[in-house]
């Protein structure tokens, strides 16, 4: 599965990187950035699926 | 200890809260949930003509199209009062919370870096430290059969210390800040010449700091402000004013909020009391439960041009209330809204706000109401309401918390 962000959603609430560090990395504007390819390995599925749903502005998808 | 006394409205005891609603009113913040819970059902946008025209949106849905749109609704004035300040857009008097796009964005990327996760979780030990220091003489005074208050001892004194130290302002000058505080968004009913006394008496001060971070250059928040540049100059003195505003009055009595309706909500309920002590692992789910169901800050914004919202017809310069918090509870987002689960795992709130204005300080603000009470509990694992909900004051505003919390510890 991969992760993603919507940068223009995204307005640093930094829930992503708080749920989810090996997923997420945040810049010095509290932006969130995807770590690497986005792939997410199966033991962390669960991590993304809580970081999509604890994001205020729906900027995460998770997808096939 | 200083009692707390709520200011009125000058518009008198509220009625109807469908059709005369008024934040200023001390019932307001009290039985907030139950109004926007009858609110939701009977409106869902209701209108009051108080405050020159006033709009109360109360679900999901609607507060976040209203976040999120910055056409129809500006940001130049954020607190609904008696007096409409005259600072116009897109910059306002406080920015980057009072701008509007395109000057709201260069402003907030200089604000953003001071805040960002990683430089604020610098602060924890200091933050720890602060939090013993109260603990310690709150348990002395328990030890001595005294009463003690979690407002007025503790959460008040968090986030007043921490913004100081950033700002690089003098420590004892901290009563200062909570009257500061307390006379821009709590002295909401004073005739419109005192409130802008009262602005203009913190302007003095500010300038005052200002002034003397000029002629004793240091490394701190307000240096750096002096130092940055905006649209490829330095910030006019004025402007640097302008932001510390925000910095010094946004951070206060929002984290002294929640961190205050944290500990109420604990000392209320004995099962999460309990189950946080044994098992601190749901402390971060139980934080950010604490956050959707006691969100203390509401914002607001003027209408920017007349339009119809949702079959509303809302005019130019009208108020908008924004309440996140009752966003927050709305059941049509989030399961169980009105149950508070300290370990709900799916949490998608907005006590933080939505869009662009998201709350700059969110970071700073997690982090203290953390510390606070793990601290508080690691110290006072039993506690509970000292004289019953009637000891209990909450604010009066748009920043909803209790400002008095006698407990009794074990």
């Amino acid at each position: 599965m991969r992760i993603h962000v919507d940068a223009e959603k995204c307005q640093g609430h930094n829930r992503c990187y708080a749920l989810a560090p090996e997923l997420f990395d945040v810049d010095d504007y509290g932006q969130a950035v995807v770590i690497g390819d986005g792939n997410v390995p199966p033991e962390l599925v669960e991590r993304a699926r809580l970081a999509v749903a604890n994001c205020p502005e729906f900027a995460i998808t998770l997808s096939d | 200890m200083t009692g707390y006394d709520a200011p009125k409205s000058i518009y008198g005891p509220v009625s109807d809260w469908t059709t005369d609603f008024d934040h200023g009113d001390p019932e307001y913040n009290r039985h907030a949930h139950a109004i926007w819970a009858e609110l939701r059902d009977k409106c869902p946008v209701a209108h009051s003509d108080r405050y020159g025209g006033t709009w109360l949106p109360v679900t999901h849905e609607h507060v976040r199209e209203i976040a999120y749109d910055t056409e129809n609704f500006t940001s130049r004035a954020v607190v609904v009062s008696t007096e409409v300040p005259l600072d116009p857009a897109p910059i306002g008097g406080a920015p980057p919370i009072t701008s509007d796009p395109p000057f709201h964005h260069e402003a907030r990327r200089i604000v953003l870096p001071p805040f960002s996760p990683k430089k604020i979780a610098e602060w924890e030990p200091e933050i720890r430290r602060m939090c013993n220091e109260l603990l310690d003489t709150m348990e002395a005074e328990a030890k001595n059969g005294l009463t003690i208050d979690a407002a007025i001892q503790y959460a008040q004194h968090i986030p007043v210390n921490v913004i100081a130290r950033m700002l690089g302002f003098p420590l004892e000058d901290q009563d200062l800040f909570r009257e500061f505080v307390h006379d821009i968004l709590e002295n909401i009913n004073l005739d419109p010449q005192d409130r802008i006394a009262a602005f203009e008496r913190i302007d003095a001060y500010l300038k005052a700091q200002i002034d003397d971070h000029i002629a004793n250059p240091r490394d701190d928040l307000t240096g750096y402000l002096l130092d940055v540049e905006l649209f490829g100059e330095k910030i006019p003195h004025e402007l640097v004013g302008g932001f510390i505003l925000l910095l010094l009055v946004a951070g206060i009595d929002t984290t002294w909020s929640a961190i205050g309706s944290s500990l109420w909500h604990l000392a209320t309920h004995a099962d999460d009391r309990r189950r946080l002590v044994n098992d601190p692992s749901l402390m971060n789910t139980a934080i950010e439960e604490f956050l959707r169901a006691y969100a203390p800050v509401t914002m607001a914004r003027l209408v920017a041009k007349d339009h119809d919202f949702h079959g509303c017809p809302m005019k130019k310069d009208e108020w908008v209330l924004l309440p996140f918090p009752a966003a927050n509870l709305d059941p049509a987002e989030f399961p169980d809204a009105d149950k508070v689960l300290i370990d709900r795992a799916e949490n998608r709130h907005a006590a933080f706000g939505l869009g662009i204005h998201r709350c700059l300080g969110s970071n700073l603000a997690r982090l203290e109401l953390r510390v606070a009470v793990e601290e508080f509990i690691k110290r006072f694992p039993d506690f509970e309401l000292a004289h019953g909900e009637e000891g209990v004051v909450w604010s009066v505003g748009q920043i909803r918390g209790p400002r008095q919390l006698p407990v009794r510890v074990a």
